[in-house]
């Protein structure tokens, strides 16, 4: 005989409460977490160490790296004595809440202030996966042009804050202004509509 | 690649909700899909039918209801149905202040089971008279 089995279960939600537990880590150790989201190739890991070089050496951060394949992005942040855990994936697409749970035990939590979660380069999949942590930023660069938000719209408008990189290959490209998409939750009052514009080459942004 | 992560988080979530009633057989799976979530059907069913195959939802009819996309103006107040690709402003006043407030969701809605035997072991018993 045939039963109905009422269910109403969002489908990730199995990711979402690994991603609660942790951002109850996160705050438990008193850091800030933040989830890096972009293409390929667009500069999230010149950007963490563009950006770690300029906030005050007492500010102590971590990096996680996502990627498919490979230790050379790790290899990257390492060389600057940061620590850093290389999660690959294997194949998978975007980096999911239970992987970073699994990076976390090789992290010096409680000594951080910042930690970067560099997801997987890709503008879809990773805007699924709710990681734990509090800010999504996603990196935009100029040579990939100006209509990315209309063509991945769930990346953008998931995002806290967009970062457009490259700025100093601007005059090679005619880009047209950035207009981000609908967000799906409201802002606070007096959000930024425009994206901060930076360069992670040396003096450039 | 997409789809195939978030039929695998359906099909545990089905699985999950028959083992915990007993039941014997997934006959239909009842999906909400939100219009702007990006997720393709026909790419959700067939990774479902090869993720399924030999689980208690193997052969699982799935039904799928699309949710449609809305959109509100913060500047005007309109409401206003979305599609993809999404408008970069509000197709009533064209403000750029708007906000997604529907059609981003997808759940499992319910399902359909055969129930299990209701005395384990029932098979192989003498039929009654």
């Amino acid at each position: 005989m045939a039963t109905h089995i009422p269910v109403v279960k969002a489908i990730l939600s199995a990711n979402d409460a690994v991603a609660a537990e942790n951002r109850a880590a996160f705050d438990a150790a008193g850091l800030l977490a933040v989830n890096l989201m972009s293409s390929p190739g667009a500069g999230k890991t010149s950007l963490i160490l563009a950006t770690l070089e300029r906030l005050p050496p007492s500010l102590r951060a971590g990096v996680i790296e996502g990627d498919i394949a490979s230790t050379l992005d790790a290899e990257r942040i390492a060389a600057r004595n940061i620590p850093v855990v290389q999660i690959n994936t294997g194949g998978a697409c975007h980096l999911d809440a239970p992987m970073v749970r699994s990076a976390l035990s090789h992290l010096p939590l409680p000594d951080l202030d910042l930690l970067f979660i560099e997801n997987v380069g890709n503008l879809v999949c990773p805007a699924e996966f709710d990681l734990g942590a509090h800010l999504r930023i996603v990196v935009a660069s100029v040579p990939e042009g100006h209509d990315k938000p209309y063509k991945y719209p769930g990346m953008f408008q998931k995002a806290d804050a967009v970062v457009l990189n490259k700025v100093d290959l601007m005059p090679l490209h005619r880009l047209r202004p950035l207009r981000l998409p609908a967000r799906p939750v409201d802002p606070p009052p007096g959000d930024p509509a425009l994206p901060p514009v930076v360069s992670d080459r040396p003096g450039r942004g | 690649m997409h789809e195939l992560a978030i039929t695998q988080a359906i099909l545990s979530i089905v699985l999950e909700a028959a083992e915990a009633a007993g039941a014997r057989r997934v006959t239909a799976v009842e999906l909400t899909v939100g219009a702007l979530t990006g997720y393709v059907d026909d790419s959700i069913r067939f990774y479902f039918e090869r993720l399924s195959e030999g689980t208690l939802a193997e052969g699982a009819l799935l039904r799928i209801r699309r949710e449609p996309g809305e959109g509100r103006c913060r500047a005007c107040g309109g409401a206003f149905p979305v599609e993809p690709p999404l408008l970069p402003a509000c197709p009533l006043c064209g403000s750029p202040d708007i906000w997604i407030t529907g059609g981003n969701r997808c759940l499992v809605e319910r399902i359909e089971v055969e129930d299990g035997d209701p005395h384990p072991g029932g098979e192989g018993h003498p039929q009654r008279q």
